[in-house]
């Protein structure tokens, strides 16, 4: 995956001699997760540059470069680190084109590595998408493997709003084939489906898109349907309403703690219009509203596995009730 | 090719604003006009508030003018300027049309966001001004952003970043010094030192009284200017902006001025030592830019008295347009949320 994305910024590079490329360790180190291997060399020190360690002067200045005419694309090393530049992404580059009376539009790309699954120990390994939900004029994306993080690069490098996407760590060395290509440009806002099925929806994100794929193959007793939803804001709504409309049921598959998940948004979309499709309450994979345990034991206890979420959807499927989460059954 | 930025703006009246910031660029009564303008646009909108016509809150920078137009006067309609929510003199300086800043500051249609954005939301990319920021510390990282365009695309455009001195405490500050420093880019830092940040005087928050100091940090040279004399400040703008159109990096100026009124409209300023305020308008930026003027013949006393006349004159004449115009309506609020609705 990690080439994928090094080669959607070299193309959007080449096509838009406005984007430059800006992070920690990004130029003469080529990327802490080899995502930029080659530009320096490419375009030069101008359009690529190492940052100090500074997320909150680096965004602001993508912030200002957007609104003045160039394409930034920044690299926040760890999600975490939007921690300190919050500010800049959600009160600033979010608000610009409003606060100009819409003369103004500051196209930023902001990449963050995301997730658990390499043992880094619970402030190197949130998803954090909820810090960002919820932000209008905002756009948000996860990447669930190589092709949809070269879709979804080159989609927010062009885009005229502010766009973050996520890029699960776990994901970087996975290969996956495509043709990289114009038709491989992934629209923002529109999910895809990436297995079909009759019997339950169910809706994931980023790592968990494997997760549920597996769970899918290996699961008895249902035929699930499963949607990669790539963009958490706008979500596509139309994709999620009409695979529910067939199936009757919904299952979302988070990465993230319960309390506050982005699946809290779908499902609760799911249950007040497509009522009177569903045949089963809607349900919620996740994790547990624990910080993520470092090693490797405990952090794959944390993530939702393929053979938890396929006996959880079993469940919903033959009982038409919600299940209990894990942690509510073993503790 | 690229739709970013300030090409993708709508079509807009440039003329107007471009007349008014050229003006002050090269006319002295105009410079003095202007400081006027701000006065009596700032003490009305005190008026205004009182009266219940603005909600909310309003920050405003009477005793300030002097920095204001000594930033308009040094620099060209294509700089981009980053301010703070003390604004409104600053949009005016630049050549912001008082309806559009009067009109924002009252919530009406004719404002420059269609009154959507209120009293700390001003912009107008016609003379530079970027929207005016109401996070403390945001504004300068941003500055330094819009320097890098310049320096990407190679032209000789400068950045100008105006923020208080309570912003010198907050982090953004110096990850923005230090950025604008290792990249060289051509930003010019003005501090605004009115001594107190929000409610509280610098001593009680700030280690060091001149704040000049802190540039050195970050290998910034730096200028401290007394910030009621709007010649002082031009020059010393002046000479910032033409090291960083040379492609010698940023400047940092310190500009030493004090605001009459307190920190917000609900702030009576009653911290502040007695006499302090007295000894302060004693050095009105307006009066010794007026005096200066008399004393190089430029101006009589009857001139100056002209100004202050048709200056209070065309503010009625504004504010009669601005409150004939409607508020935002429910549509309004639907617009110009994400660019790729627009």
């Amino acid at each position: 995956m990690n080439q994928a994305i090094t080669l959607a910024i070299r193309e959007e590079m080449e096509r838009d001699p406005t984007v430059v490329v800006f992070g920690e360790d990004i130029a003469e180190a080529e990327g802490p997760f080899k995502t930029s291997e080659g530009l320096l060399e490419r375009f030069g020190p101008v359009r690529v540059r190492d940052t100090p360690i500074s997320e909150m002067g680096f965004l602001g200045a993508a912030v200002g470069a957007a609104l003045t005419g160039l394409r930034p694309v920044v690299e926040i090393m760890f999600i975490e680190f939007l921690g300190v530049a919050l500010d800049q992404v959600v009160t600033e580059a979010a608000m610009m084109h409003y606060l100009s009376g819409g003369r103004l539009n500051a196209p930023l790309t902001v990449r963050a590595s995301s997730g658990s699954g390499l043992g880094f120990g619970c402030q190197h390994s949130q998803t954090l998408e909820r810090w960002l939900l919820g932000t209008p004029g905002l756009k948000l994306a996860v990447a669930s493997g190589a092709r949809s993080a070269y879709g979804l690069t080159k989609a927010a490098i062009r885009d005229p709003d502010p766009v973050v996407v996520l890029e699960p760590r776990t994901l970087y060395g996975r290969r996956e084939e495509f043709e990289p290509n114009e038709d491989a440009v992934v629209p923002l806002g529109v999910g895809e489906i990436a297995r079909q099925g009759g019997d339950v929806t169910v809706v994931a994100l980023g790592q968990t898109v494997a997760v549920a794929l597996e769970a899918a193959a290996q699961a008895e007793g249902f035929d699930a349907e499963v949607i990669d939803l790539r963009t958490l804001m706008p979500w596509d709504k139309e994709i999620v309403e009409r695979s529910v409309s067939k199936t009757g049921r919904l299952v979302t598959i988070e990465e993230n703690q319960l309390t506050g998940g982005w699946g809290a948004e779908i499902a609760s979309h799911v249950a007040s219009r497509c009522q009177t499709s569903l045949r089963a309450p809607v349900a919620r994979v996740t994790a547990p509203d624990v910080h993520v345990p470092y090693g490797s034991e405990l952090e794959l206890r944390f993530l939702p596995s393929a053979e938890y979420a396929a006996t959880q959807i079993a469940a919903l499927v033959s009982t038409g009730k919600a299940p209990e989460h894990w942690w509510e059954k073993e503790r | 090719m690229s739709t970013s930025g300030i090409e993708s703006g709508q079509a807009i009246s440039h003329s107007s604003t471009i007349a008014r910031r050229q003006a002050v660029t090269s006319d002295k009564a105009a410079c003095l006009g202007r400081m006027i303008e701000i006065r009596l646009i700032e003490d009305r909108v005190i008026e205004l508030f009182g009266e219940g016509l603005i909600p909310g809150t309003t920050h405003t920078s009477q005793g300030q003018e002097a920095v204001a137009l000594g930033i308009a006067g040094a620099t060209r309609p294509d700089d981009t300027v980053v301010c703070t929510y003390r604004g409104h003199g600053i949009a005016l300086a630049l050549g912001m049309l008082p309806e559009a800043v009067l009109g924002e500051i009252l919530g009406r249609q004719i404002g420059c966001m269609g009154g959507l954005g209120g009293s700390m939301h001003l912009s107008d990319p016609s003379v530079g001004l970027l929207p005016t920021m109401a996070i403390v510390g945001a504004s300068v990282p941003v500055a330094a952003g819009a320097a890098l365009t310049a320096q990407v695309l190679g032209t000789d455009r400068v950045a100008v970043s105006v923020f208080g001195d309570g912003a010198t405490n907050i982090g953004g500050f110096h990850e923005g010094l230090n950025l604008a420093s290792i990249w060289r880019l051509p930003v010019v830092f003005v501090c605004e030192n009115n001594l107190y940040g929000e409610y509280s005087r610098i001593n009680r928050t700030t280690p060091v009284a001149d704040l000049a100091l802190r540039a050195a940090g970050y290998a910034i040279p730096s200028e401290t200017v007394d910030g009621q004399d709007v010649d002082a400040v031009r020059d010393a703008v002046e000479r910032a902006a033409a090291r960083a159109r040379k492609g010698d990096g940023p400047s940092f100026l310190e500009a030493k001025t004090y605001r009459y009124s307190g920190h917000s409209r609900s702030d009576k300023a009653t911290y502040r030592p007695e006499g302090e305020l007295e000894a302060w308008l004693e050095r009105d930026p307006i009066r010794l830019y007026g005096d200066k003027l008399v004393a190089a013949g430029t101006l009589d006393e009857d001139g100056i008295e002209r100004i202050w006349a048709e200056q209070r004159a065309a503010l009625e004449a504004t504010l009669a347009r601005v409150l004939e115009s409607p508020r935002p309506t429910t549509a309004h609020m639907f617009t110009r949320v994400a660019a790729s609705e627009s």
